[in-house]
């Protein structure tokens, strides 16, 4: 299903860009805002319209940690590591999901459900310790919240 | 039309608050004041542990314990009639200054007619009329200097810019707020679009740009949204564009998002990252003003540092001057968090010392345990131990500690937490985000690494710390870009003021505050453990075993020394060695 449109979203994508210099970072956020990640098939496509090496947007989508290159989860779980939630007991939180889901950082469960990522700071150092599961911030969060901010996203499926 | 904001706690409070904000809302209804007065649930108004909690605007009025009872009163003395009502007013010393939060959480950040109500853009309107020599001018007097981090004097680098010869210059907004522990650039971004642009503004007039770039974090969102917002409705309005305010002066501004690397806030990785490549640094000189975005001249500044510049030219470089300290005027915005009652983010004047930031807007210690150090200038930066509490913060005065002012991540931590297990958790940071392009960061802050968690296993030797400090140093001197210069600041300043706790790992193979997990050990006192069983169905790895008669016991072959019956023991049964 990606590739039917992919075309078409690449072109309208690299058109919006295309009189900006430096525009491949951009360009890159726009097909992952639109996927969810940036599938290779995407990165070959933007090479094509731009005349761009493929070898130069990897390049690029290697060095930044906000690119991903595989489809995330259907719910993504973002356990906050910056020093504020460090200090708080994050890395109880990362050991609890571990636990709980049979999954390491930037891992995705056997059924596609949860993705676990380790990110750098969420800019709410007053909620401390914070996870997120998409959109939804869960602040204050205790090793014994997890299980039931895991299950009140799985009932739901 | 005044706001009354309410505090939205989550804790316990939870249906009282609503209670109070429905009887609030009807009352106001009821009585025909929805005109007069606007009830607001707010995330936080910074007083705890006081009951329900009110603050209304504009008269910033703070009252505390609040009951339903109350309503009518608060309505009639203070709605009405403008006045304190001081049987609930909660008054207590105020030692921050609000500058670059001058406007966050009290104006409408998506309204520009909020922003021109507090005198916005009147600051363009007067550095216009001054025009480009006397704004740097103002700017000396001012003496505003970076709150990125480094200090430089803002005038100075807008000075340099403006001397270079060149028809296209370029004025960068850093918003790549990347140290984990800060947020306040986020906040003024989110919370005060049009002070960063006004800033901007008066910044591409001194230096002669007419180009702005916003650099903003892909993780901040809202923020993104906020200043394209605020741009869009500017450029409607004909503050941006051709011959803003009939003066000539021509600007534009655009957004470019950063994609996940904490090297791209040093300034020409952040140009390489703007230019599409990846972020990596280049030696200096040429430096950006010189040879910058595109190789054009380009003055790189902070969020935090664009939005003093509107108060400056409000207020005038001189009365800005008399705010702090000499050689650190205005305030500075500090993320006040980690073991300390009152996190957030709190504004100071320049000059205010440690202690009263931490116990008197802070409230003190979380818990109440003793405080250990407070950490400033995240990853570049270092500890400072309670001996130097009484110091004013100030560019030089941190540095003369061996930390620095950084962007303001300001933490606290307190007897439980390691140093070792800390600057393991920075340096780890600066690993991870080190570009690799060069070798002193690349290799020097990996094997610093590989020591420190040598050290907090208990496999420490004492060449160890001798060892650390010759990586440190040719780290700081041999490395492209502050990211490794800095890298061991965390280190070096822990091994200074805290040089016997390290000796206690690396000689007595023990960690003082029982962090270091393989350098404690657990057991459990059967006089006072209640065989309550709460220990045991904590462990991970069922470790203890126990039952009413035989009280509980811990295998020290299955124990990973995680600590978790330790924590959730009630009774103090849990021995930590």
């Amino acid at each position: 299903m990606v590739a039917e449109t992919l075309k078409d979203d690449v072109k309208a994508v690299v058109t919006r860009w295309k009189d900006k210099e430096g525009n491949l970072i951009m360009i890159l956020h726009d097909i992952q805002d639109r996927y969810g990640y940036v599938p290779r098939e995407a990165a070959l496509e933007v090479s094509r319209q731009t005349d761009m090496p493929l070898a130069r947007i990897y390049e690029v989508l290697t060095f930044y940690n906000y690119f991903k290159l595989k489809a995330p989860g259907k719910f993504n779980i973002s356990v906050c590591l910056g020093t504020a939630c460090y200090l708080k007991g994050a890395a109880a939180l990362i050991e609890e999901i571990r636990h709980i889901l049979h999954v390491d950082e930037g891992q995705t469960t056997k059924d596609g459900l949860f993705h676990l990522q380790i990110v750098r700071c969420l800019g709410c150092c007053g909620l401390a310790p914070v996870i997120t599961v998409d959109d939804k911030v869960y602040s204050a969060v205790k090793r014994s919240d997890v299980m039931g901010i895991i299950a009140e996203h799985s009932k739901n499926v | 039309m005044k706001r009354i904001l309410l505090q939205d706690t989550s804790g316990t409070l939870k249906k009282e608050l609503r209670d109070f904000y429905v009887a609030l809302n009807s009352h106001l209804r009821d009585n025909g004041l929805n005109d007069k007065a606007q009830a607001v649930l707010v995330a936080d108004i910074g007083i705890y542990n006081k009951g329900i909690v009110a603050k209304v605007l504009p008269e910033g009025f703070v009252y505390a314990g609040l009951k339903n009872t109350d309503i009518a009163l608060i309505v009639e003395k203070t709605i009405l009639g403008g006045e304190k009502v001081a049987a609930l007013a909660l008054d207590k010393k105020n030692r921050q200054m609000r500058i670059v939060l001058r406007n966050c959480g009290i104006i409408d950040p998506e309204s520009i007619e909020d922003y021109i109500a507090q005198e916005g853009y009147q600051g363009l309107a007067a550095a216009l009329a001054m025009g480009p020599e006397k704004v740097i001018e103002e700017m000396k007097k001012a003496g505003l200097r970076g709150r990125g981090g480094a200090g430089f004097p803002t005038w100075m680098k807008w000075n340099i810019t403006r001397g270079v010869k060149g028809d296209e210059k370029y004025i960068i907004c850093n918003g790549d707020e990347g140290d984990p522990g800060a947020y306040m650039d986020r906040s003024v971004l989110e919370g005060d679009p049009h002070s960063v642009i006004e800033g901007m503004m008066i910044g591409a007039l001194a230096t002669g740009a007419r180009n702005g770039i916003f650099y903003i974090r892909a993780e901040y969102p809202l923020a993104v949204e906020r200043i394209q917002k605020a741009i869009d409705v500017c450029r409607t309005r004909g503050l941006i564009g051709k011959n803003i305010f009939g003066s000539g002066f021509d600007f534009d501004t655009e957004i470019r998002l950063g994609a996940g690397a904490f090297v791209c806030g040093e300034e020409t990785a952040l140009i390489a990252s703007i230019e599409g490549l990846r972020g990596y640094p280049r030696p200096r000189p040429p430096f950006p003003s010189v040879k910058g975005l595109w190789g054009k001249p380009t003055v790189i500044n902070n969020v935090e540092t664009l939005a003093n510049v509107p108060y400056i030219f409000l207020k005038g470089g001189e009365a800005f001057g008399r705010i702090g300290i000499e050689g650190s005027t205005g305030t500075k915005v500090f993320a006040l968090t980690g073991k300390v009652k009152n996190s957030g983010l709190v504004e100071v004047p320049m000059g205010t010392t440690l202690r009263e930031i931490v116990f008197e807007v802070g409230g003190g210690v979380l818990h109440n345990y003793a405080i250990k150090a407070i950490q400033t200038g995240g990853p570049s930066g270092g500890v400072i131990p309670e001996v130097f509490f009484d110091t004013p913060v100030g560019y030089e005065s941190l540095q003369k500690l061996g930390s620095i002012m950084g962007s303001g991540g300001m933490i606290v931590l307190d007897e439980n937490d390691c140093v070792v297990d800390i600057s393991k958790f920075y340096l780890g940071f600066c690993v991870d985000e080190s570009c690799g392009k060069c070798a002193p960061c690349r290799i020097g802050g990996t094997q610093m690494l590989a020591i420190l968690s040598k050290i907090s296993q208990g496999k420490g030797e004492t060449e160890d710390m001798v060892k650390l400090n010759q990586i440190a140093q040719a780290m700081q001197k041999a490395s492209l870009c502050g990211l490794g210069q800095t890298a061991a600041n965390p280190v070096l300043s822990t091994m200074k003021y805290f040089e016997a706790e390290y000796r206690a790992h690396v000689i007595d193979k023990k960690c003082p505050s029982g962090k270091c997990a393989s350098l404690v050990s657990y057991s459990i006192n059967k006089e006072r453990c209640t065989a309550c069983g709460l220990c045991a169905r904590n462990c991970p790895v069922n470790a203890i075993s126990g039952d009413r008669q035989s009280k509980y016991t811990i295998d020290m072959e299955k124990c990973i020394g995680c600590g978790n019956c330790y924590e959730v023991c009630k009774f103090g049964a849990v021995i930590r060695q």
